[in-house]
């Protein structure tokens, strides 16, 4: 097991919001600055707290959107029966205010000294967006442990970090996947439908190389992923899941 | 110090009426059941299952499949709460007391840790599983319970955050002293009462 991620209490602080990204029609990035933020790692989370006009709080978990050593960045996508993300993806402005608390989680994280083994990434949607800061976090740190980014997504407009994501280079050591579930452009040569057991046979590290998977995005996907890479060969162990039900987190209402 | 507010946002959930006082701070009620786990669901037979209580590095007691399915067994209404801020009211399993495991071993431990397919693990005191307050839960809703949700079996402290609720349970180990478990490790309160809001260390 790895060494704990949260030590002592996790106090609130007043984060500011010091730029907003619209990544897709229903998805925003809001850049934070949080003056006392101690760091986190590639792939935790962490917790927002609203209060209304009218006293009324609501407390939602998002993941971390930055790489370690950039500011506090997280992404968020719309629901339109949501209660938090429907505010932070249309009202909120540049300078609002608001409560936060982290990093945390000790166990979906990606540690570049540790963790050398060639990296699976997975996504389903909005689950990209811990691996985001898991990919960010290898390029900045000149990393040279092979990635593999496979990502589940509706359209190709849906792509959150789409022009971030086409950066990436075969020869730099990381391959970006798509396969567009539900409408592909005229001329599309990339993949498409959801991820299967084929598609991981394809696309997934040899087992032999004992690589490193990290699996977000919808409870029906994460299930779907998971098992199909531990039939592939690769140990429970080195399969880590974070799953997000209608309403569960990272990246919940 | 008084929160920032904003402006602008306000409440869309709305408690069931009436029930105000059974959703802890923080939590909203949900009608679904999501799924959170740290790695792969595990698979295992229920002819290759067994429950067993351990101490000092020995099995006190073991259950198969069977034996544990022939014990005396309930049907429990609870309310669940998850750290993640959902809650679910009047969920219906049917499971085995804790109370009816413990009474077969002899032993004056202080505190438990619950093992799971797949390396999980969390520690209860010992006055938390006794007395009516836990169980292990096979059935939900009327049906077996799902793998995804921990079957074939599953830990249900339901005055705990859910995630002491440990799924595909298979067994407690009874210690005199307090030892975290996974999550607990990772900065999750040991305890996790949901009334108090012990979702994290130092809560």
């Amino acid at each position: 097991m790895e060494g704990t991620a949260v030590r002592g209490r996790l106090t609130w602080q007043i984060a500011t919001v010091s730029e907003l990204t619209d990544e897709t029609a229903t998805v925003r990035t809001i850049d934070l600055q949080v003056p006392d933020w101690a760091g986190h790692r590639a792939g935790q989370h962490l917790d927002i707290r609203l209060t209304g006009d009218d006293g009324y709080r609501a407390e939602r978990s998002y993941s971390i959107a930055s790489a370690p050593g950039e500011p506090v960045a997280i992404t968020v996508e719309r629901l339109e029966d949501g209660e938090v993300s429907p505010y932070l993806t249309e009202d909120l402005r540049q300078g609002d205010q608001f409560e936060l608390r982290g990093p945390i989680g000790g166990y979906f994280i990606w540690d570049r000294a540790r963790d050398t083994a060639p990296l699976l990434l997975v996504a389903g949607g909005s689950g990209v967006v811990p691996l985001r800061a898991i990919l960010r976090y290898r390029e900045r740190t000149g990393s040279t442990t092979p990635a593999r980014l496979l990502y589940s997504v509706r359209t190709l407009p849906d792509v959150i970090y789409h022009d971030e994501l086409d950066g990436y280079r075969h020869d730099q050591g990381v391959d970006v996947i798509y396969t567009l579930t539900r409408q592909q452009p005229p001329g599309w040569t990339g993949r498409t439908g959801r991820v299967n057991a084929a598609m991981l046979a394809d696309i997934a590290w040899p087992a032999g190389q004992d690589p490193l998977a990290f699996v977000c995005g919808p409870t029906s996907f994460v299930e779907a992923v998971a098992e199909a890479l531990v039939r592939l060969g690769d140990p429970p162990r080195r399969v880590k899941t974070e799953r997000f039900g209608a309403t569960g987190t990272p990246g919940g209402p | 110090m008084s929160p920032p507010l904003s402006r602008g946002f306000h409440r869309r959930h709305q408690t069931p009426a009436g029930e105000e006082g059974r959703v802890p701070p923080g939590q909203y009620v949900t009608q679904d059941f999501p799924v959170l786990s740290a790695g792969p669901t595990p698979h295992t037979p229920t002819e290759k299952w067994t429950f067993s209580i351990k101490q000092g590095g020995d099995t006190e007691k073991s259950w198969s499949w069977d034996e544990m399915r022939a014990l005396p067994h309930e049907d429990v209404t609870v309310d669940i709460h998850c750290v993640t801020r959902w809650s679910k009211l009047d969920t219906h399993w049917q499971a085995v007391s804790i109370d009816t495991l413990l009474a077969q071993v002899e032993h004056d431990a202080g505190y438990v840790l619950a093992f799971c397919d797949g390396g999980y693990t969390t520690n209860l005191p010992l006055p938390d599983v006794t007395g009516g307050q836990a169980w292990v839960a096979f059935g939900y809703e009327g049906e077996p319970l799902p793998p995804e949700h921990g079957g074939p079996a599953r830990l249900l402290v339901p005055h705990l955050y859910f995630w002491k609720s440990a799924k595909w349970v298979r067994g407690l180990e009874l210690l005199d002293h307090d030892e975290p478990g996974f999550w607990e490790t990772y900065g999750y309160n040991m305890y996790g009462d949901p009334w108090k809001e012990q979702r994290y260390e130092g809560d």
